[in-house]
Order: structure tokens, then sequence, then C-alpha cells
């Protein structure tokens, strides 16, 4: 399907950066366009417990947030798409923007599309991906209940995971390759007062044992060099996240990690393509800062489409 | 609202995907389970645009823990393939509407 009408701004991603971009461009009567994806809410909706978003005394779950979010966006006349975006051409204007089953037209672009889980990628673990490796406790933790875990990562989310786990397994196992943590120290303290947490610092995964199912792993210390060997039931990876810029490759400037380069925290190699959220960011990564961005980039294209007129 | 894809359960999994005359094709999901609200969509269009050719349907793990075990499912969404009583292939974790589809399309011409 072909769509002749022109965008004033197309926001691809519909996490908090993408739908605080959404509220803000509706309000400032930008009509926009939200191209959400098949991954729509983005890595909230993962999440159980979120204690740190501000406006929630008792806290509130991943993906109640986000429909929250997405509502507030929908009162305003926000207009969405639940296609993934399969390419985009961004040499000249009016941008293009190709989905599963639409070409869209568009002025300006926020690009909100966020990140995903990154695994070991070594082959043992794709081999037992679904056998007992997985990369979300909140989905699968279920299948491991009154089971031997353990969770590898020394991040944020590493511990949340270990914390779900906890409350569902009889013993978890935090592994990690440093000999400190990068979590926040809440997260650390509380798990630290968590009968069945244990914690196995400058280890890392070296092969994930098992044939039809996960077994055990092979460790190795990243100091000694030293290899040990643990039986266990089921291994959760969190070792962070990669950003989801693949179809961006050759349109915009990527760096090494494939994070898109930005200027000013949400300014793209080109101009009218505008960056939100963790798509960009590899440092905060919180709900809270990417919608922050979201906000920015919004009301920066306010004022760069007054210009361009 | 008529829906194209059918409902699996402890009890009607033998009935239904065993001894279907169809292939038939199972979405393990569980309400807690964020990437299975990516896949529900996706398989519910499938199920409309394969009709006659392929069962397609859902089984909640949540509630229906029996079969889930004994087919070793230790992940969630897991897409299954059966044709003739047998799994023949499985897709695990969320993916795109297209890895469903080229999956589909094999079972059929096999």
């Amino acid at each position: 399907m072909d769509n002749q009408q022109i965008e004033k701004v197309v926001i691809i991603g519909s996490g908090p950066a993408g739908l605080a971009a959404s509220i803000y461009s509706a309000r400032g009567s930008l009509n926009p366009l939200v191209i959400a994806g098949r991954g729509a809410g983005g890595q909230l909706m993962l999440t159980t417990d979120v204690d740190d978003f501000p406006g929630f005394p008792e806290g509130i779950q991943g993906p109640e947030l986000m429909e929250k979010m997405r509502k507030q966006a929908e009162r305003f006349d926000t207009r969405f798409i639940n296609e993934d975006v399969v390419s985009v051409n961004f040499k000249d204007t009016p941008f293009e923007i190709q989905t599963e089953t639409m070409k869209i037209k568009a002025q300006s672009v926020i690009i909100a599309t966020g990140a995903s889980a990154r695994w070991l990628e070594i082959p043992s673990e794709q081999k037992l991906r679904g056998h007992g490796v997985s990369a979300c406790a909140v989905c699968d933790g279920f299948f491991f209940k009154n089971k031997n875990v353990i969770v590898v990562g020394g991040g944020d989310t590493a511990l949340r995971e270990a914390q779900h786990l906890s409350k569902i397994c009889s013993k978890v196992t935090v592994v990690h390759r440093k000999d400190s943590f990068r979590a926040q120290a809440a997260l650390v303290n509380l798990l630290k007062s968590k009968e069945n947490v244990v914690f196995l610092m400058n280890k890392e995964i070296d092969e994930v044992l098992g044939e039809d199912k996960v077994t055990g792993v092979r460790l190795n210390d990243t100091k000694t060099s030293e290899k040990s060997e643990m039986s266990i039931d089921g291994v959760f990876i969190a070792i962070g996240h990669k950003p989801n810029t693949e179809f961006l490759k050759g349109h915009l400037d990527l760096d090494e990690h494939n994070y898109i380069v930005v200027k000013n925290e949400i300014y793209s190699s080109v101009d009218g393509v505008f960056i939100a959220g963790d798509v960009a960011d590899y440092i905060y990564r919180q709900a809270a800062t990417a919608a922050g961005s979201g906000v920015k980039a919004a009301l920066t294209i306010e004022n760069y489409l007054e210009h361009k007129k | 609202m008529y829906m194209a894809d059918k409902t699996f359960t402890d009890q009607n999994f033998a009935a239904d995907v065993l001894e279907s005359k169809m292939p038939v094709i199972v979405d393990f999901w569980a309400s807690w389970c964020g990437p299975c609200k990516i896949v529900s969509p996706i398989i519910e269009e499938l199920a409309k645009e394969y009709e006659g050719k392929v069962v397609i349907g859902k089984l909640n793990t949540e509630e229906h823990t029996q079969i889930a075990g004994e087919l070793g499912v230790m992940s969630i969404p897991t897409v299954m393939f059966f044709k003739n009583g047998k799994r023949i292939n499985q897709l695990i974790g969320a993916q795109g509407k297209d890895s469903y589809k080229k999956a589909i399309d094999e079972v059929l011409t096999k």
C-alpha cells in the first residue's frame, strides 16, 4: 500500500522514548504516526517490578506502565502501526520508510527503536536455547519452579532477573565476570539479603553443558583461567543489550557497537532524523531517561519544522 | 467475532493435534510473557491466512502444564509444528511473521 500523504513526523519505536515523543508531538499539533513494531512497548514488556519510575510510589509492573503511556498517547490522537520497519531511505526529503506492508513518507523522523537482550553467542548456548537457556526470567521462570538456576551478568537487568527468580527457584547463583557489580547498590543489597541467592564473582560461562537440556555449566575464572563445572537446571543470560539498528546500517552513522552516533543526545548524522532512548544510549538506559530524550526530540522537531517552512 | 485460531488444552491435545489429519501449529504462551504478546496477533493472522490448510492455535502453559511439560517446553513463546502426530519443527522465542510463514510453507511442501 502506498500512502501519498507526507507525514510531519514519524516515530519508529514504542517504548518510553517513542511514546513520550508521540505525546509531545501530538500535543504540539504534529499529528504523529508511530510505527510501534512487533515488539511494541519495548524492554519494559519483559520487566516485572519497576520501582524507580517517578510517579508510582508503590512501583508498577513494566507492561502496565507501557499500557498507560500508550493510552496517554492515544488520548491525543496518535496513530499507531503495529508493524516492523523493513528499510529506510534518508537520502532525500521527504524521507521514506518501508514497513511490512506500507511505504510512508515523512518530513522528519524520530528513531526510538531501543535495544534487545544480548546473548553470549557460544554454540552450546544457542543449541540449548529454549531447553534451559533463556534471556527472559519473567517469561520462563515458571518452568524452573524449585530448581537450581544461574543468572549471568552484573548489571541492573541481571540482578532484576535474579530477584524475580529468587521468588520461584530454590537457588539462584549470580555469575559475573568482574569482581564488582555495575548494578544499582539498592538492588545488590536487596539480593545479598536473600538466603537463596549466592554470588560467583570473576567467573564467566565457558560452555553450557547438556545434550537435550541444560544439565550444567563449565566456568572459567577470569583471573586465573581455571576451569570448573557445576550442575544446574537453568541458565538465564543477562549480559546487556544490543541496539536495534540493523535496518539503519548505511543510512545513519553508527558506532563500533552499532549504537547510533549522536550529537547533543538527539541529533543524528542526517538533518531531520532525530534519536531518542536506548538506541543511542549505552550508559543510562532508564525508562525515565529514554522518555526524557523522546521529549527533547519532539520539542526540537517542532522548532525544526517551523524553520523549514 | 469469528476466530480462526484454535485453543488447545491438556484435554484436547491428543485428539486435535496428534490425531489431526492436517498439519498443526501450536503457540505455547502465558499471560506474564511479553514476547508472547508479540507472537499472539501474528498467530491469529496466520490462522486466517492458512485456514483450510493448516490448523493453527494456542496453548496456555499456565493453565495446561501437562502437555507443555511432556513436550519439554522451558521457554515461551515456543511455536511447534506437528504433522501426522509428530513434532517436526519448533521456533523458540518471538520471531517475525516471515519466519513463521516460511516454517509453515516448509511443513506444507514436505
